[in-house]
């Protein structure tokens, strides 16, 4: 099991004739993703180099090849339009790996998707991928194994890091959703808790914050509510307030956002949290012995 | 992107809000006089810098007269002005001139995103003229937020309930929504992610006026605005971050003397932990992104040694789709077209990072197996 795709997910590609769409089709392909459809515009009728159909729009791709997730790598000024396309399409998982969508542009995709019940993950995401099943997105397959720790993080290279400590000490893991770096993402920790709460697979979560906002606060005033333990990593712990560090939601501002809150509120709720993403493996392997 | 007072003041005017009468923006003691002779003979002077209480740091003078106006634009222009936000100081480039306002009460009134609720937030205080996280603390009751659905817009009953809510009094309540609804108007035209009037002034003949504004514009909009691509480059609160965003490189200059540069946002944030841990103080943030080639790498390191106080640099790699080979590759090329006296120390991870290794050997850089043993291993030879 795992949480939001398996073998079953049928992708479909948005932007599959860019640079970064073609480049991650082939490595999702090559992962065993099912990818049926790529949707351009104006190009409905072709195929891509790895054989994969398109179609003028998302609509045409669903009702030929039944997809139900979609993966977005068009450029930020077309992002929010080709998220708002897929989610009206029946599309149920929606992942936007975008980076530089303008924020102003956010509110109304998120709350179509929330409306609809469509999952949106991102924008300026890594993907997310059940190792062994189905990857979407632009990480590294490799570094990933099949096992019992659910993952959630908002950024990308650091979840590999901790991913690649993971495997590394005999750790797998059932489903890692990168949410994405912006300020106003789709899905945030909140959202993703109850599902690797349901999901058999899932025996420990680790969840890997950074500086800005307050979604790891929200999230860890509701572990309580769960059966599974939680492990947590907050990045930025000696960032300056006022800087912009990369990810447009990595910021602290009005002395809301640091790490120090962030692990505070872990700590309160019980939740071990990681000094650095080495000590990660012997946390979750102390969790998974009391699961 | 911040703005300046007198941008985002010119915006704000653009959308209809009562700012003082300005005599422009000049750069140098002539222009000033100048300024001040056309607003007949006396005016304010206004150190243009990304931050607050200026007033107290000397950043803010009244000339009586375009002589000495002169005076005191000889002495602030260039100066670098310190204040409690930025102890390290901003230099003085630009000052902004406007007719002098005689003030006899100070509101306030901001909007900002609530990332958690997607909405926006309208913050409204009677007590302006101070930082509203100092007022919000001290005398929460005093301020009020208003959310905002972007789908809805800002209705007149929004406005009324900020200013009534703040406890404007009613002779100054419907000029002070008037503002909220202009404020409102040009944050959301211009991409802003963050605006606000503070003081929002009552001057002694009853107007209301913006004596200061500022605007935080979403970096990822400014594509939309053509017009404030010439602000870009005063955005710069730093020549080293200044000239690393002409090049295309994500660095923010932090100020310590250990250089960090990694690929994406929450490694290199995360090594910037380590290098406190280890008790080292990073000089910079620096994301080379993914899939970096030889050029990006050399870009970076240029950058990172702009800064003099860099004792060391850390380089922590983790290939994903970046191939630790190519990375090593351009740190070589890179390395050995440069002067470099300081140690490096490099760190490779993930895809072909045995292989990237394997090219590092018999180079001067040293070589680290964990993100920890590199982060120890930089400040030790940083500080030797």
């Amino acid at each position: 099991m795992s949480i939001l795709v398996n073998r079953s997910t049928r992708l479909l590609v948005q932007g599959i004739t860019g640079r970064e769409g073609s480049f991650h089709t082939g490595q999702m392909v090559a992962y065993g993703t099912q990818v049926v459809a790529g949707v351009v515009p104006g190009r409905g009728g072709q195929a891509t180099a790895d054989g994969v159909p398109i179609f003028d729009s998302v609509a045409q791709a669903v009702a030929a090849t039944g997809a139900n997730a979609s993966v977005i790598f068009v450029p930020a000024p077309l992002a929010a339009d080709a998220a708002l396309e897929a989610q009206a399409s029946g599309i149920e998982v929606v992942v936007a790996i975008t980076e530089g969508i303008p924020a102003r542009d956010m509110p109304a995709v998120i709350r179509q998707c929330r409306a609809g019940g469509t999952y949106l993950i991102g924008p300026n995401c890594p993907g997310l991928i059940t190792p062994g099943a189905c990857k979407i997105g632009i990480m590294p397959g490799d570094i990933f194994a099949e096992g019992p720790v659910g993952m959630v993080s908002r950024s990308g290279t650091l979840t590999y890091e901790i991913v690649d400590h993971l495997t590394r000490a005999g750790i797998g893991q059932s489903t890692c959703v990168g949410i994405g770096g912006d300020p106003m993402i789709g899905t945030t920790f909140a959202d993703l808790l109850p599902l690797y709460e349901a999901d058999p697979q899932t025996e420990v979560v680790v969840l890997v914050g950074e500086i800005g906002g307050s979604d790891e606060e929200t999230a860890a005033a509701m572990v309580g509510q769960f059966s599974k333990p939680v492990v947590a990593f907050i990045g930025g712990r000696t960032a300056p307030p006022g800087k912009r560090m990369g990810h447009a939601g990595a910021i602290i501002s009005c002395k809301t956002g640091t790490a120090q809150a962030k692990v505070a509120a872990f700590e309160a709720a019980g939740v071990p949290v990681a000094a650095t993403p080495q000590e990660i493996p012997g946390l979750v392997a102390e969790a998974l012995r009391r699961a | 992107m911040k703005l300046h007072e007198y941008q985002a003041k010119e915006l704000l005017a653009r959308y209809g809000a009562p700012t003082p009468r300005s005599g422009g923006v000049a750069s140098t003691p002539e222009e000033v006089e100048a300024a001040v002779e056309a607003l007949g003979g006396r005016g304010v002077l206004k150190a243009q810098v990304h931050t607050g209480g200026r007033g107290k740091a000397g950043g803010i003078k009244v000339a009586e007269s375009p002589a000495q106006a002169r005076e005191l634009a000889q002495s602030m222009l260039g100066m670098l002005l310190k204040t409690h936000q930025s102890p390290q100081g901003e230099r003085v480039l630009k000052l902004l001139v406007e007719e002098p306002i005689q003030i006899v009460q100070e509101y306030y009134i901001g909007i900002v995103p609530d990332r958690a609720r997607q909405c926006n937030v309208i913050i409204a205080s009677a007590m302006g003229g101070m930082d509203i996280e100092t007022v919000a603390e001290e005398h929460p009751e005093a301020v009020v937020h208003v959310a905002v659905d972007p789908a809805v817009g800002l209705r007149d009953f929004h406005a009324r309930m900020a200013v009534y809510g703040a406890g404007i009094p009613a002779e100054h309540a419907k000029a002070a929504a008037a503002f909220v609804k202009t404020l409102y108007a040009a944050y959301d035209a211009c991409d802003a992610n963050m605006a606000e009037i503070n003081p929002l002034a009552v001057t002694s003949d009853g107007r209301l006026v913006a004596a200061d504004a500022k605007m935080v514009i979403d970096d990822n909009a400014l594509y939309r605005h053509a017009d404030m691509e010439a602000w870009k480059e005063e955005s710069e609160e730093d020549p080293i971050e200044a000239e690393a965003h002409r090049r295309g490189i994500q660095y923010v200059r932090l100020g310590g003397d250990i250089g960090v540069i990694g690929n994406g946002a929450g490694l290199v944030m995360s090594t910037l932990d380590e290098v406190a841990r280890a008790g080292g103080k990073a000089a910079n943030f620096l994301d080379i992104g993914g899939g970096a080639r030889a050029e990006t790498v050399r870009n970076s390191l240029e950058v990172v040694l702009l800064d003099p106080n860099v004792r060391g640099v850390l380089f922590n790699i983790f290939g994903g789709i970046t191939r630790g080979d190519e990375v090593a590759k351009g740190i070589l090329e890179a390395t050995s077209a440069m002067d470099i006296r300081v140690p490096m120390v490099v760190r490779l991870a993930g895809t072909r990072a045995a292989e990237g290794r394997a090219l590092l050997e018999g180079s001067p850089l040293t070589p680290a197996e964990t993100m920890q043993e590199a982060a120890a291993r930089v400040v030790e030879l940083a500080y030797a």
